[in-house]
C-alpha cells in the first residue's frame, strides 16, 4: 500500500519510494528511506502529517502516493 | 584569531547557542555574492579572541538551495577552526545524518547535544562517552536557551582546535568505495576546490556543484559518463548507507521508550492544524496581531515618539536660529530633515510591535504550521505551500521575502513566488496606512489593517493562479517540511530579532530616505525663489504633470503624485513626502489633519488600494533582477503591479462614486 492510504495512528515502514524525481533524495536525506518507521498523524486534508524518530514531518498528498510501506 | 562556525539542522538552536556564546558582540551581514544572511560575532575565552558565524540551517550539505550552498562553502573553503556541530537531541536519526557528512568532509567537529532538556523530559537516555568514541570527535549536552553546557562545550572547541578529528573509516559498501578510488585517481591529476575524496563521494552522489566543476576535465567526465550510460547510480544508495551508519551509532548509545509519549506539541496541533479549526484560528491570529500592533504600537507607544520628534525638532530650530544660521539651511533641517526622516520615525513603535509579533510566530514554530494549513488555498490557485512563508516573511519587508523563495525547489513556483510577493504588504508601507486610517478611520484601526492586508494577501492568491495558467504552466513540486515542536519563545532571542529589523528601518530611514527627502527638498525650493513645497516648485510641477493618471482614482493632486512618485524609491518616502508637502513640520498629527483635509473617505480608500498594490520600491526590482539574473522580469515586476492598482484604485473610487460615498 501507499503512505496516503495509511490510517491516522497506524504504524508502518517504507518499503520504496517510486518516482517523485528530485524530491525522492530529499525525503532519503530527511530520513524517510527504505525501513524507516512511520506513524500517521493526520492524513484527512491537505498535505499528511507522519512521524519519524520524534519528528513531525508534512508531506504532500502526490508525494505521499508514490511512497510504498508495508503495515507493521 | 580562531574561527568557530555553528552549522546544525534549522531549529536545532544554532541561533539561541549562538546569542549565548557572542552576547552582543554580534552584527548581522550578507554573504558576499548572495543575500543570504550572514550572524557573525565573537566572544573571549581565557583572554583570547574567538570569531563565529551562524550558518543557515540545513538537513544535509547537498546543494537544493542557496542556504545549504552557502554553509558548505564556508565549511569547505572557508577554513573555520572547527565547526559546532549543533544536534537536536531529541533526534539523533536524523541530525546525525548532517554530523557524518561534515566527518566526511575531513571538518573539525565537536557536537553540541542541545535541546537536552526536552530529550530527558521524552525520557531519552544519551550516552555522550560512548557518542563521542563512536564519532572521534568530542560530544557535549548543552540547553543553549538555559545556558547550561556553554562552558564544557567551549572547552570541548579549544580541545578539538587542538587536535584534528580521529580519522573514522567510512565505508558505503565494496562497490561505491571501489568507484571512490577510481574517480580519486582520476581527480589527483586536476586542480580542485575541495579535497579529492569528497568530490569523487560527491560526483557519484549526481552533485550539481561537483558536475560542473569537473565540466572540463574529460577523464573523469568520460569516466561518469561510463558509469551513466550503464544505468549506475549511487545516489540513494549512498544516503543509506550514512543512514546505516547513524543508525548504527543511535543503536548503541541511545535508549529511547518504547511507547512514544503524546507530548504538548500533539495536543496543540490537534487544534491549531484541524481541519475545522486551522484556517479560522490562523485568521484570529493574524487579525489579533494587527489589532495588537495598534494598540500596543501607536496608543501606549507612538505619541512618545511624536512627541520626542517635536521636541527635537524645536530645540534643533532654536539651535539653529541662536546660532545664526541662514534660513535656507533651517528650512532644511526643519522641514526636510526632521520633517520628512520624522514622519517615518514616527512609526517606529507600530513597526516594533508588529516585528515582534511576527518574532513569535516564528519562534514558537507557528509559521511551519501557517504554511501547513494554508497549503490547501495555495494548492487551490496552483502555488507551493511553502510560498506562503515567503509571503509572510514579506510582511516584513519583500526583499527578504523574495530571498525566502529559494527554499522552492521548482523553478515555475519560485518565479510565481517571486512575482506575487511585493503584494505582501510590508514594514515601509504601514505608515501610509497609519496616518490615512487616523485621518479618516480613527476608531476602526485593526480592522482597517486586517483588510488591507487581506486584501493584498487575496490579489497575490489571483495574480498566482493567473500567472499558473499563463506565463508559469506545470506541476507544482511536492511539499516536505518538518513541523518543528512548539517552543516558549525567549524573551532575549525575540527582543533581538525584533530589535535588528527595527534598527534596519531605522538606518534605512537615516540613509535611503534621508536621500530621497533631500532630493525632494532640492527640487521643493528650486528654481530660486518659489515657496518652497508649493505648486511652482520643480516638485510641484512633477506632480502637475502626473496628477492627470490618479485624476479617473480620486487624489489627482500634485501633492498625492509626487508621493507616489517618491515611494518607488521607498515605501517610506510616501509618507516623508506627505509631511513635507502638507504639513512642512509635520508631527503626525498636523499631517493627518492636513490629510484630512485634501482627501476625502472614498479617495482615500482608493489612495490606499493604490499604495498598497502599486509598483514596488527599487530595492525590491533590484531584488528581482539579482534572483532571476533577468532585466525583463525586473521590468515585469515594476510595471504590472502598476496597472493592476491603478485599475483596482479607478474602480473602487468610480464605483464607490456613482454608489454615492
Ligand atoms: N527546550 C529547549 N529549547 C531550546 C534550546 N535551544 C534553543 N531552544 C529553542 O528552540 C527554538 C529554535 O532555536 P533557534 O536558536 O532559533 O534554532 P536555529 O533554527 O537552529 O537557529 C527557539 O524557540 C529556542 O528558544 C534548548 O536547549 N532547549
Ligand atoms: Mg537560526
Amino acid at each position: 500500500m501507499v503512505l496516503s492510504g495509511v490510517k491516522k495512528n497506524d504504524k508502518c515502514r517504507i518499503k520504496q519510494v517510486m518516482g517523485g524525481g528530485y524530491a525522492r533524495k530529499r525525503l532519503y536525506e530527511l530520513g524517510l528511506n527504505s525501513g524507516a518507521e512511520l506513524k500517521m498523524v493526520k492524513n484527512d486534508f491537505g498535505p499528511i502529517i507522519v512521524s519519524m524518530s520524534g519528528s513531525k514531518l508534512a508531506i504532500g498528498r502526490g508525494l505521499a502516493s508514490h511512497i510504498v510501506v508495508e503495515r507493521d | 584569531m580562531q574561527n568557530i562556525a555553528l552549522v546544525g539542522n534549522p531549529n536545532s538552536g544554532k541561533t539561541t547557542l549562538f546569542n549565548v556564546l557572542t552576547g552582543s558582540n554580534q552584527h548581522v551581514g550578507n554573504w558576499p555574492g548572495v543575500t543570504v544572511e550572514k550572524k557573525e560575532g565573537s566572544f573571549k575565552h581565557k583572554g583570547a579572541l574567538y570569531n563565529v558565524v551562524d550558518l543557515p540551517g540545513t538537513y544535509s550539505l547537498g546543494a537544493y538551495s542557496e542556504d545549504e550552498l552557502v554553509a558548505r562553502d564556508f565549511i569547505v573553503k572557508g577554513n573555520p577552526d572547527v565547526v559546532i556541530n549543533v544536534v537536536d537531541s531529541t533526534n539523533l536519526e536524523r541530525n546525525l545524518y548532517l554530523t557524518t557528512q561534515l566527518l566526511e568532509m575531513g571538518a573539525n567537529v565537536v557536537v553540541a547535544l542541545n535541546m537536552m532538556d526536552e530529550a530527558e523530559s521524552k525520557k531519552i537516555k544519551i550516552s555522550t562517552d560512548d557518542l563521542s568514541e563512536a564519532l572521534g570527535v568530542p560530544v557535549v549536552s548543552t540547553v543553549a536557551a538555559k545556558r547550561k553546557g556553554i562552558e564544557e562545550l567551549i572547552e570541548g572547541t579549544l580541545r578539538a582546535m587542538d587536535q584534528k578529528p580521529r580519522k573514522i573509516v567510512f565505508t558505503y559498501g565494496k562497490e561505491i568505495d571501489e568507484e571512490i578510488s577510481k574517480l580519486r585517481s582520476l581527480l589527483k591529476e586536476e586542480s580542485l576546490p575541495y579535497p579529492e575524496d569528497w568530490t569523487a563521494l560527491k560526483l557519484l552522489e549526481g552533485d550539481q556543484e561537483m558536475l560542473s566543476i569537473v565540466d572540463g576535465m574529460d577523464k573523469v567526465k568520460a569516466h561518469l559518463e561510463s558509469l551513466h550510460s550503464d544505468n549506475v547510480d549511487y545516489e540513494l544508495d549512498i544516503v543509506d548507507k550514512r543512514y546505516a551508519y547513524v543508525n548504527g551509532i543511535t543503536k548503541k548509545c541511545v535508549v529511547k521508550p518504547d511507547e512514544e509519549i503524546i507530548t504538548t506539541t500533539d495536543r496543540i496541533d490537534k487544534v491549531l492544524t484541524s481541519r475545522l479549526f486551522g484556517l479560522p484560528i490562523f485568521g484570529l491570529i493574524m487579525y489579533l496581531v494587527f489589532q495588537l500592533t495598534f494598540v500596543v504600537g501607536s496608543d501606549f507607544l507612538g505619541g512618545y515618539v511624536e512627541t520626542a520628534i517635536g521636541l527635537f525638532g524645536e530645540l534643533v530650530e532654536g539651535l539653529l536660529v541662536s546660532i545664526g544660521s541662514p534660513d535656507w539651511l533651517i528650512s532644511f533641517i526643519i522641514e526636510g530633515f526632521v520633517g520628512g526622516v520624522g514622519a517615518v520615525l514616527v512609526f517606529v513603535p507600530l513597526i516594533m510591535v508588529l516585528y515582534f509579533f511576527l518574532a513569535i510566530l516564528e519562534d514558537t514554530g507557528y509559521m511551519a504550521r501557517a504554511a501547513y494549513i494554508m497549503d490547501g488555498v495555495m494548492r487551490a490557485v496552483g502555488l507551493h505551500g511553502k510560498t506562503f512563508i515567503s509571503m509572510i516573511v514579506g510582511f516584513g519587508c519583500n526583499v527578504p521575502g523574495i530571498m525566502a523563495t529559494r527554499t522552492l525547489e521548482n523553478k515555475k513556483d519560485r518565479m510565481i513566488a517571486i512575482l506575487i510577493n511585493p503584494f505582501m504588504s510590508c514594514g515601509a508601507r504601514l505608515p501610509i496606512y497609519l496616518v490615512f486610517i487616523a485621518a479618516f478611520f480613527p476608531d476602526k484601526g485593526g480592522l482597517v489593517l486586517f483588510i488591507i492586508y487581506a486584501l493584498g494577501i487575496g490579489m497575490a492568491l489571483l495574480m498566482g493562479k493567473i500567472f499558473s495558467k499563463t506565463l508559469f504552466i506545470g506541476e507544482s513540486s511536492h511539499f516536505i517540511m518538518e513541523l518543528p515542536p512548539y517552543r516558549l519563545p525567549s524573551p532575549s532571542s525575540v527582543v533581538r530579532d525584533m530589535w535588528e529589523k527595527v534598527w534596519d528601518f531605522v538606518k534605512r530611514a537615516g540613509t535611503v530616505i534621508f536621500a530621497v527627502v533631500a532630493l525632494l527638498w532640492v527640487l521643493s525650493v528650486l528654481p530660486m525663489g518659489v515657496e518652497p513645497y508649493s505648486q511652482e516648485s520643480i516638485l510641484g510641477r512633477i506632480g502637475e504633470f502626473i496628477s492627470p493618471l490618479f485624476a479617473p482614482a480620486g487624489f489627482g493632486t500634485w501633492q498625492a503624485s509626487v508621493s507616489l512618485f517618491a515611494g518607488i524609491a521607498a515605501k517610506e518616502a510616501v509618507v516623508a513626502v506627505l509631511g513635507m508637502v502638507y504639513a512642512g513640520v509635520s508631527e503626525g498629527s498636523e499631517l493627518v489633519t492636513a490629510i484630512r483635509g485634501s482627501f476625502t473617505t472614498l479617495s482615500a480608500v482608493s489612495f490606499l488600494v493604490m499604495t498598497l498594490l502599486y509598483t514596488p520600491c527599487a530595492a525590491v526590482i533590484a531584488t528581482v533582477k539579482k534572483e532571476t539574473n533577468s532585466y525583463k522580469w525586473a521590468a515585469f515586476m515594476a510595471i504590472y503591479p502598476f496597472v493592476l492598482a491603478w485599475v483596482l484604485a479607478v474602480l473602487v473610487y468610480q464605483i464607490g462614486s456613482l454608489m454615492g460615498f
